[in-house]
């Protein structure tokens, strides 16, 4: 089968692969119709996620048809499914209390040694994700592994096209439990750092949660204007000073909570911003995290602080002393996808919430090299790339 | 311009004498650290509650003793008969290539570094059902060790708290132990991740793998 394999920091290439096979009982194969590209795979792009390998499949958002099953899977040829980038047995611990990307059996035993000395315990399984969280192959291929199709995997209506569920795979689990995690009370003010895909999801979930006011910042005016079509208020960072201005637009008080969707690799021109992206450019390895420091700075006392932006290593220049005189919860993690699935796709059916809107660009798979090329250097225009495999590429 | 060639052919010290400046004071600083009497001193420490090969110093003996606890979200009974079966062993321990019980004796071929296998002789030392396994190797076993199993409820119905400890004679000794984890076969490593996958197959039924083929290495 054709995929879209990682071989180092900005290289990544169209491979021929051998087709996957069922492993294990309650495994399935999909044939992946639609497959997005992640602003995490961006991280990957540029390398500043470890423990990758030359030749690793990349995607962890994907839809498709089962083709095959095995016997302990309870999906159906033919059926069509958007699968969660999550990999999650559903019977340990962690599963019953749906805390699904807390799996304790998803990633190989052999894996689990990678992460964890790093973080203490060993990440959960997620697909085309580095070898820390398993090394599965990922969905920006033809076909799919997927482990657990009992579990996982929804089954969609034929009556909801691809481009209306594809996202129930990642980022708008992801957007809804950054507002989650942000306890949104009726009235309250939240801001939301970056209008990436995420950040987009997370300005519509606060909404449909009750937030009074939402105040999103970027710097990109494409993203801007989609954030103000949400019904958000929106601060470009090039032009106003934006805890000033969060101040200003909330009563003197401060946001009552704040997501930062932008993760590692924040980027600008602030002193701490600059010091972080030299450190990760000469690979001492600390993350970059401008927005996050703003954010806290930002939130008003005994306010909330959610974090759906991905962050892998260490922070230099925390303000520690910020989220403890302030009295802040802070709450984060990688999406319990299943946990959320149900309820988004009833809202999805009932016309509450659109994702189509986001979608700037559709590509053949096998043209997959010039989206995260363009991804990456345009994101003022490409907000998100969507790969439909089996698709003619256009001169 | 001779006086200027002459200035730039004489060694520079500064840099050399700023570094040696830096260190003399950084042993300075070490020294005062180290020497410094702590304001709370502490004459005795009673032995506290954690396991012994959590301390910070090894036990004396030959023997390397390596342990690790695992909750495992099924029934205590269930756990120790499919442990008691001897035969089941080889399907979550890569380590083990065959086992061949008769009664209180277990013969086992264990995996080794490039290729080869060693064989391992053990005798049940205690066989206590739902709650404890033990096992010893025999006088004339290749391998030297013993292994202890303790099956636990675990707390407000998490299931089971596996406690796995092994206590062996690495062949070679600290050379041995050195070889065994460059190759991976460091008993450490294998049993945490056996230990793993056998919480794999009792909660899910299977063992998580990445591959996407069989014929993959």
């Amino acid at each position: 089968m054709r995929a879209l394999t990682w071989h180092g920091k900005h290289d990544v290439r169209m491979d021929t692969v051998p087709d996957p096979e069922i492993m294990n009982p309650r495994d399935a194969i999909i044939e992946v119709t639609s497959t997005a590209i992640c602003g995490s795979d961006l991280h990957l792009f540029d390398g500043v996620i470890p423990g990758m390998m030359p030749g690793d499949v990349l995607g962890h958002e994907f839809m498709g048809r089962v083709v095959e099953v095995g016997p302990g899977s309870t999906l159906k040829k033919g059926q069509r499914v958007v699968v969660p980038f999550v990999i999650s047995c559903g019977k340990c611990f962690f599963c019953e209390r749906q805390q699904f990307s807390a799996c304790d059996n998803s990633n190989p035993a052999e894996k689990q040694d990678l992460s964890e000395p790093l973080y203490g315990h060993a990440m959960t399984g997620l697909f085309g994700y580095s070898h820390l969280t398993g090394g599965y192959p990922g969905g920006q291929a033809e076909y799919v592994r997927v482990p657990f199709s009992d579990v996982g995997p929804i089954v969609v209506p034929d009556g909801l096209d691809d481009d209306q569920v594809l996202f129930l795979s990642d980022i708008l689990p992801t957007g809804w439990m950054a507002a989650k995690n942000a306890d949104i009370e009726p009235g309250d003010t939240v801001a939301v750092w970056g209008c990436g895909p995420v950040g987009l999801f997370a300005i519509q979930s606060a909404l449909l949660q009750g937030a009074g006011k939402v105040i999103a910042i970027d710097e990109y005016p494409g993203r801007l204007a989609l954030a103000k079509g949400l019904g958000a208020e929106v601060i470009d960072f090039t032009q106003t000073r934006v805890r000033e201005a969060l101040m200003e637009m909330s009563g003197g008080f401060g946001p009552d909570a704040v997501i930062d969707a932008v993760g590692m690799e924040s980027h600008g021109w602030a002193p701490d911003a600059i010091m972080d992206n030299i450190k990760q450019m000469v690979g001492i390895g600390a993350d970059s995290a401008h927005a996050l420091r703003q954010a806290i700075l930002a939130v008003r006392k005994g306010g909330r602080v959610s974090i759906p932006g991905v962050y892998g290593g260490y922070l230099d220049k925390f303000p520690l002393g910020a989220l403890m005189e302030k009295g802040l919860q802070i709450r984060t993690g990688q999406t319990h996808v299943q946990k959320y699935l149900g309820e988004l796709l009833h809202r999805i059916g009932e016309g509450q919430i659109d994702t189509t809107f986001l979608i700037s660009h559709r590509l053949p798979l096998e043209d997959a090299v010039r989206g995260y090329q363009n991804f990456r250097y345009n994101q003022n225009e490409w907000t998100k790339v969507v790969l439909k495999p089996g698709t003619e590429v256009r001169a | 311009m001779r006086y200027a060639q002459g200035y730039r052919n004489r060694p520079d010290y500064s840099k050399a004498l700023l570094v040696l400046g830096l260190g003399l004071g950084a042993v300075a600083i070490g020294y005062v650290v180290a020497t410094r009497k702590p304001n709370n001193s502490v004459s005795f420490r009673p032995e506290d509650d954690a396991p012994t090969r959590t301390g910070r110093t090894k036990p004396a003996g030959d023997a390397a003793v390596v342990g690790r606890t695992i909750t495992i979200n099924r029934p205590r009974a269930e756990l120790f008969t499919f442990w008691s079966d001897f035969s089941n062993l080889p399907k979550f321990m890569q380590s083990i290539e065959s086992v061949g019980v008769d009664g209180d004796i277990a013969t086992w071929k264990v995996a080794a570094p490039m290729g080869r296998s060693v064989q391992m002789e053990t005798r049940i030392t205690a066989n206590v059902e739902n709650e404890v396994l033990a096992w010893a190797s025999t006088e004339t076993s290749e391998l030297k060790g013993a292994g202890k199993i303790t099956f636990k409820d675990a707390p407000a119905g998490r299931g089971t708290e596996l406690e796995a400890e092994l206590s062996y004679v690495p062949p070679l000794g600290e050379i041995g132990v050195l070889i065994g984890k460059l190759f991976q076969t460091d008993p450490l490593i294998q049993g945490r991740r056996e230990l793993r996958r056998f919480k794999m197959l009792m909660e899910t039924g299977e063992i998580a793998t990445n591959k996407n083929h069989k014929t993959q290495e």
